[in-house]
């Protein structure tokens, strides 16, 4: 293999058990966002944007439908003669097998993919975040610091710091304290995730790490508390702009309806850093005489007949008449009949909601966010009530 | 093994779009918010799975090449057969060839390499969903020579004038090919013949000096080759002028064209990495239909509306088709309009067309 600058391992086996119903059959990756991406598919493109040609993607929980959607990496571009994007599951080896038992402990198994291309620096990222970044510059930033290893933080508020892996540097940004979820924040810089080492230090710790019966084989908790202890050089990176953990039902709810205001904090149409994704090349959306839609994104497939309020529709999804969505998120191909009302829900792919349903009206609890499938009971008819 | 294969031969299509086609040829002209008309007859070989299709183009192909690629969205980059792309680079001072003989005479080893037995010809002015294996069966069963499809018109609309007619017999075999404008079988410009029938037919008009294959082998000889009609009743416009072209765009409003075209089999196109279409609070839109990546802040009545555009707070857009990448600013109005790719309108202006003749705005204008 040619040698690279750089590879980008991404973590893509978490199952993301908080996002319940939606991570069923497939894995947090996989989940749907914006009216037509996958969450994974902001990485690729990041990194394909970035100009990241190698790509390892890690997999484990429900791969079925992120191997077969990543296919050859064509969509992202990462379809190259040399390099590209390889699907890395755990695998057998000869002293026996068992699952990635950690994130460091996926990168340490695959040693061998990476030592192939021989770089100089290792991009490590994950599925879980909604964020556009050009790792260029941030690879750019580590070798003028000349670090051995470089985090990317976003500046949090102080409340929120105790929910993240924070970061306590000095003023020139290097790093001497790493702290998981703190309940005394000393710092707000929190760690977005994504690192890129040195690979030959990140190689020698990971072996080292590798071999501790006792480690949970984590990036946060092992890998970076051993580097500071031995003393590497660590750097904070600091990023501006938009980036979202989507991994609660109301965080990718959040983040959906972030992209509905008429100056959105991530412009998902920025022809120099487009997002790409596999296109499920539908005809063009009809939206019929009586609909309304407005402050709504919608995806290519739709037939609107109602009216659509603040909400995202991905593709295939059909509203019949006399139907009012507002708030909500409606994943692909949903049927949705007429004199529906939805408000404030997510609702999974394929569902079929019949005439006359009403959902997420008078609930006990305003600030939920109400996840709906074929298999929900939380829908209630309203055929007795006439509309 | 694949018995079919496939050509598309554009040569004898009148580019008659006005400025849709003064740098493009009728085949890449934009329709239907994401598509070029190619992509139906294209999508339609696709779901056939022929062995490969041939494309003859004679000019104005740079932006058909573009499209077409190396035909990876109809899942024609194969190792064997696939799509070939085939413009007129013939140099062999010995031909004596002419029309669209010229291009059968020249690229006789597309033919004779395939190992398809028969070939499926067609153009790409009538837009349809004609299942071709179907059509492909039913000449096997039928035994016939040659088998062209047709449609029975009930309302023959100015477009059809210029389309050949077919007279059948009760055995639906055809007895004669004429043009006479109030007859409703319209011919699809989609016939199926063997290979081998063909090659010999090439063979003896170039010798006698024929110069239009479908003129001087089939319609000359319906006497003697056995010609059957096969019937084809789903979605059909025919796109042979601007006022087709406007009329048929705004005709896939109505449900029963839009779930014709679209709803069984998907129509393929090159892929285009947009977002989903943003609507701003201020957006009013009906009866339209909207292709990704818009913007749209404005009202939209009874449009077209392709990737990419902007519609700025306070414009209005009624009964117009507005092609990729457009941009109309705030308050302009636009009525009975076909606007090109890329054209910029400013502030306030009012542009209206005709209902019947609607006015074009050329690529790339600024106004």
């Amino acid at each position: 293999m040619k040698k690279k600058e750089m590879v980008a391992m991404l973590l893509a086996g978490g199952q993301g058990k908080r996002l319940k119903g939606l991570t069923k059959s497939l894995a947090k990756p996989a989940v749907y966002f914006g009216g037509t991406y996958r969450i994974i598919d902001f990485p690729l493109s990041n990194c394909s944007n970035s100009g990241i040609d190698t790509v390892g993607v890690l997999t484990q929980y429900e791969p079925l439908v992120l191997h077969s959607y990543i296919g050859v990496g064509s969509d992202w571009d990462l379809n190259r003669k040399d390099g590209g994007v390889f699907v890395l599951p755990p695998h057998e080896r000869e002293n026996g097998s068992s699952w990635y038992r950690g994130t460091a402990d996926a990168i340490y198994r695959n040693l061998k993919f990476v030592d192939q291309f021989d770089p100089e620096h290792v991009l490590i990222l994950s599925g879980d975040h909604i964020y556009k970044m050009d790792y260029n510059a941030m690879l750019q930033y580590h070798k003028s610091r000349n670090a051995d290893c470089t985090i990317s933080v976003i500046d949090v508020s102080l409340e929120e710091a105790s929910r993240f892996g924070i970061l306590n540097t000095d003023e020139d940004l290097k790093i001497y304290e790493f702290e998981e979820k703190p309940a005394k924040p000393k710092s707000t810089l929190a760690s977005m995730g994504v690192y890129i080492f040195k690979w030959e230090v990140l190689r020698k710790h990971l072996l080292e790490d590798g071999e501790k019966p006792d480690s949970s084989h984590d990036f946060g908790k092992d890998i970076i508390p051993l580097m500071l202890a031995d003393s590497n050089s660590l750097y904070a990176y600091p990023f501006e702009g938009y980036w979202r953990d989507v991994g609660t039902v109301t965080s990718l709810w959040e983040a959906n309806m972030d992209l509905l205001s008429d100056h959105p904090p991530l412009n998902l149409n920025d022809p120099n850093w487009r997002i790409f994704t596999r296109n499920p090349n539908q005809p063009a959306q009809y939206v019929a005489p009586e609909a309304k839609v407005s402050s709504c994104i919608i995806n290519e497939g739709c037939i609107v007949r109602g009216e659509v309020k603040h909400s995202v529709l991905f593709y295939g999804v059909e509203v019949g008449e006399g139907s009012v969505i507002t708030d909500s998120v409606i994943m692909p191909k949903v049927k949705i009949g007429k004199n529906v009302r939805i408000h404030k829900a997510i609702i999974s792919e394929n569902t079929v909601i019949e005439d006359y349903m009403e959902i997420g009206n008078d609930r006990e609890n305003e600030d939920e966010i109400l996840l709906i499938d074929n298999r929900s009971k939380k829908r209630k008819s309203v055929a007795a009530k006439t509309i | 093994m694949k018995e079919l294969m496939g050509v598309i031969n554009l040569d004898h299509e009148l580019d008659k779009l006005n400025e849709l086609t003064y740098f493009r040829c009728g085949a890449a002209v934009p329709f239907a918010s994401r598509y070029r008309l190619i992509d139906f007859v294209l999508s339609n070989m696709m779901r056939a799975e022929l062995e490969s299709v041939g494309l003859f183009v004679r000019r104005k192909y740079r932006s058909l090449m573009d499209h077409l690629g190396d035909g990876k969205s109809w899942d024609m980059n194969r190792k064997h057969g696939g799509l070939f792309i085939l413009p007129p680079d013939w140099n062999d001072p010995t031909d004596t060839s002419i029309g669209d003989l010229q291009h059968y005479h020249n690229n006789l080893d597309f033919f004779k390499r395939a190992s398809a037995k028969y070939i499926v010809f067609s153009g790409s002015q009538h837009i349809n969903t004609v299942d071709l294996q179907d059509v492909f069966q039913y000449h096997l069963e039928k035994g016939a020579d040659v088998t062209l499809v047709y449609k029975a018109i009930d309302q023959l609309q100015p477009e059809h004038d210029p389309c050949l007619r077919l007279e059948l017999n009760e055995d639906n075999l055809v007895t004669e090919i004429h043009q006479e404008k109030h007859h409703p079988n319209v011919y699809l410009d989609i016939f199926i013949m063997e290979k081998k029938l063909f090659l010999e037919q090439v063979e003896y008009c170039i010798a006698h000096g024929e110069s239009f294959f479908f003129r001087d082998v089939i319609q000359k000889n319906r006497a003697n080759f056995k010609i059957a009609g096969y019937e084809y009743k789903g979605y059909h416009a025919v796109i042979n002028s601007l006022e087709s072209y406007y009329k048929n765009s705004l005709e896939l409003l109505k449900q029963e064209n839009y779930l014709g075209l679209f709803k069984e089999n998907p129509v393929q196109t090159k892929i285009k990495y947009e977002a989903p279409t943003r609507y701003l609070d201020s957006a009013s839109v009906t009866n339209s239909l909207v292709a990704n990546g818009c913007v749209i802040g404005g009202t939209v009545e009874n449009s077209v509306i392709f990737r990419g555009v902007q519609i700025r707070e306070g414009a209005k857009i009624i009964n117009s088709v507005i092609m990729q990448k457009c941009v109309i600013e705030e308050n302009a109005v636009i009525e009975n309009v076909i606007m090109d790719k890329d054209v910029h309108l400013s502030k306030e202006r009012i542009l209206v067309g005709d209902s019947k003749r609607p006015f074009v705005i050329a690529k790339s204008s600024k106004i």
